[in-house]
């Protein structure tokens, strides 16, 4: 152990403080002066610091509005100029918005719930809407607009109720080269007629032996959270397994670990066992596949434009695999909800129904290049009106779009079938991974009381 | 020498990629990835990437909210763990083993246990703003600097490492100053501290590093964009189509402030670790 330098000089007590008083006189102030300018700091801070996004503001005639979309200035930018266009067509009530980045978005909300700071009008994930709503975050919707009009996955409905609505939804593809397809002697896949589970596996064996690619097939198997079950159960569900029993959403069982379940494991791990995809993939599927790294990316419509951009004419957009049951994709995507503690929730139930308006809605899909969520707006998008590019997407979302299970239990099925999916992959057997899940979400149910209101 | 050379070499790769990447367009990192090239400024090498990212996030508001907060973190801190190792390493009061133990055993817990029931607790204590000349009280520290700075300027690491530090300094040197009419204050102030230099260093490190690499906190607490710090700004990255070039150049924007102040107390910290004893 180093002594400190005191140590290694002779020191005489009674000299220590006049030799030091310059040095420690220098050092005091310099201490001194830094701590001041903290505390100044600190100060200042504080007094200029406090932020405008909590809720307290609601008295005053102001509704504070959270978002995911910072860091995505044009969804951003479309939301605002619907926000400012409401502003501006009444006095009543202003609209705040508050933007957050979209990965940390539900933690920040949680957060703030716990805290009793929710704002006025939030936005959810799809998929979350039942088990925000069981928690006591959102009230039901009463809008005094159409919601049939809506694209079915752009409403999240629990106990028989609506509590948010969106304006778009994404929907998965498989998307190639179609110069690739026709090398290998592969017929591109239609609505009318998607691949069997039989011209899948040919496809990736014909690819496979062109030898442009160490794997074909990319479905994006780095990734993580949401991705896994949003993805990869649509799969099981063509096979005609699920992720939980759908008949009042009590156990998983029979359906998560039945036979068409072990099934679809089986299939799914194949697809590496044979070498047709990595078992973990690159970061970004897309991006490898526009560098010719794979032969077929299975991603959503989000990547579409950026595809298209890369490859024009040579890129084919195709449904997914009918495994048994059919092509599936999930449903739901961000939605918007009123929270429960709302002071003014008449104000903001007025400010959803203003904004799903078709011109809104169109302007936000066509920032995000999502599906608009109604034929109205899809109407005033020439991509997504009849015969345009992106139109396939829209067919996609209304012929196979399942909705993730409209469940409280809906997040901890998904961490659970994330986890599953991954250890399967990796090696793990079927029916016990599978059997595991199903025993972790239906004693998640039972501790919950079956999520019941 | 050639080993260390190899160490510093491989240590250096993550950094270099960073900084290489962050010059090039998202196809040409995804495509130089399996080569050297990954690690050399060839090709379409731009600053495009540094433009986007200030277009795309209030970079520089958030890298001064983070200097800030670290900063008045880093000096409180050093001040008032620096008090309190002192008062038990020097004062003669009972219990103070019981204390120091206490102190130590909260290391045991980990922040992310303590984080929901802390959000509660400072969303219950009173806050007040000056409003004109009127002074306006109001509860809750939510969306707040001080929030994102009080809660961590105690550390009981910090009080260990200066304690330890302390104690190696020769109590006869207090005695001394004692006879010459110094108290406690004066003792703390004008003969410990001055001689504490590689622990305060160590101390300021250790304390900065999480301050500027705060996340999780700031995420549960702070709403307002115009509060934000900066490892919240590398979520705006993350969207379903994902710029990794702007991400490498936000991530470069970021590092440089940490790896500027290792290097300037790079030889204290090294002299404090290894007078302590303990690892970083």
């Amino acid at each position: 152990m180093q002594r400190p330098r005191s140590r290694q000089d002779p020191i005489n007590p009674s000299t220590v403080s006049k030799q030091k008083d310059r040095p420690m006189n220098k050092t005091l102030t310099k201490v001194l002066a830094t701590s001041i300018a903290a505390a100044a700091l600190a100060a200042t801070l504080a007094g200029c610091g406090k932020g405008s996004a909590s809720s307290s503001t609601e008295g005053s005639g102001e509704i504070a509005l959270w978002t995911h979309n910072a860091g995505n200035p044009e969804e951003l930018a479309a939301v605002q100029k619907v926000v400012d266009s409401y502003n501006g067509s009444q006095d009543k009530v202003k609209i705040n918005v508050q933007a957050f980045p979209q990965d940390s978005y539900n933690d920040s909300v949680v957060s703030a719930a716990a805290a009793g700071k929710l704002p006025c009008i939030v936005d959810i994930d799809g998929p979350n809407v039942p088990n925000w709503a069981w928690a006591g975050y959102l009230k039901p919707l009463e809008l005094g607009t159409d919601l049939s009009k809506q694209l079915p996955s752009t409403v999240a409905e629990w106990d028989g109720k609506p509590y948010a609505v969106g304006y778009y939804d994404v929907a998965l593809a498989m998307m190639a080269r179609a110069s690739d397809l026709k090398a290998a002697g592969v017929r591109v896949a239609t609505i009318e007629q998607p691949w069997t589970k039989a011209e899948f596996q040919d496809a990736l064996t014909k690819l496979k032996a062109l030898g442009k690619w160490d794997y074909p097939l990319d479905i994006g198997t780095a990734g993580t959270g949401e991705w896994l079950p949003y993805a990869y159960s649509p799969f099981l569900q063509s096979f005609g397994g699920d992720l939980v029993n759908r008949d009042g959403f009590q156990s998983a069982d029979g359906v998560l670990n039945g036979d068409k379940a072990v099934e679809w494991a089986g299939w799914f791990r194949g697809l590496a066992d044979q070498g047709f995809m990595a078992k973990k993939s690159g970061k970004d599927s897309t991006q490898d596949f526009l560098n010719n790294k794979s032969a077929i990316v299975y991603t959503g419509s989000w990547a579409a434009d950026k595809a298209k951009a890369a490859l024009g004419d040579d890129l084919v957009v195709m449904p997914p695999v009918d495994l048994g049951k059919g092509p599936k994709i999930g449903g739901a995507s961000w939605q918007w909800g009123v929270t429960s503690g709302c002071s003014n929730s008449e104000a903001a139930m007025d400010y959803l129904s203003y904004s799903l308006k078709p011109e809104n809605i169109a302007a936000v899909a066509k920032a995000t290049g999502a599906i608009p969520a109604s034929n109205e707006a899809a109407a005033q998008i020439p991509a997504f009106a009849e015969g345009g590019a992106n139109r396939i997407f829209m067919d996609f979302s209304r012929q196979y779009a399942v909705m993730r299970p409209e469940t409280p239990a809906y997040p901890f099925i998904a961490t659970e079938f994330g986890k599953a999916t991954q250890d399967i992959l990796n090696g793990a057997d079927a029916q016990p991974t599978l059997d595991k899940a199903v025993k972790a979400i239906d004693a998640n149910i039972k501790s919950n009381g079956g999520y019941k209101k | 020498m050639l080993v260390r050379v190899l160490f510093a070499v491989v240590a250096a790769f993550p950094i270099v990629f960073m900084l290489v990447s962050s010059l090039k367009p998202d196809q040409q990192i995804f495509g130089d990835m399996s080569s050297l090239a990954a690690f050399l400024p060839v090709g379409n090498i731009s600053f495009d990437n540094y433009a986007a990212v200030f277009d795309r996030v209030p970079a520089a508001r958030f890298l001064l909210n983070s200097v800030g907060v670290s900063a008045v973190t880093v000096v409180l801190g050093i001040f008032v763990n620096s008090l309190c190792a002192f008062a038990l390493s020097r004062m003669q009061v009972k219990g103070k083993k019981i204390v120091f133990t206490a102190i130590l055993a909260t290391l045991i817990v980990p922040f992310q246990t303590l984080a929901l029931p802390l959000v509660w607790w400072v969303n219950q204590l009173p806050y007040f703003e000056l409003n004109g000349f009127s002074l306006e009280f109001s509860k809750g520290w939510l969306d707040t600097y001080q929030v994102q700075i009080i809660p961590f300027i105690a550390n009981a690491f910090s009080i260990y490492l200066y304690h330890q530090y302390f104690e190696s300094i020769p109590k006869e040197l207090d005695e001394a100053a004692r006879i010459d009419g110094a108290g406690w204050f004066k003792i703390y102030r004008q003969v410990v501290m001055p001689l504490a230099g590689p622990a305060t260093a160590t101390v300021a490190i250790l304390t900065f590093l999480p301050a500027w690499n705060s996340y999780l906190w700031p995420l549960m607490v702070v709403q307002s964009e115009e509060l934000r710090p900066v490892m919240i700004g590398i979520q705006y990255f993350f969207q379903l189509n994902v710029s990794w070039g702007e991400v490498m150049a936000y991530a470069s924007l970021i590092t440089v402030p940490v790896v500027v102040l290792f290097i300037a107390f790079q030889r204290s910290f090294v002299n404090s670790i290894a007078s302590s004893g303990v690892k970083g």
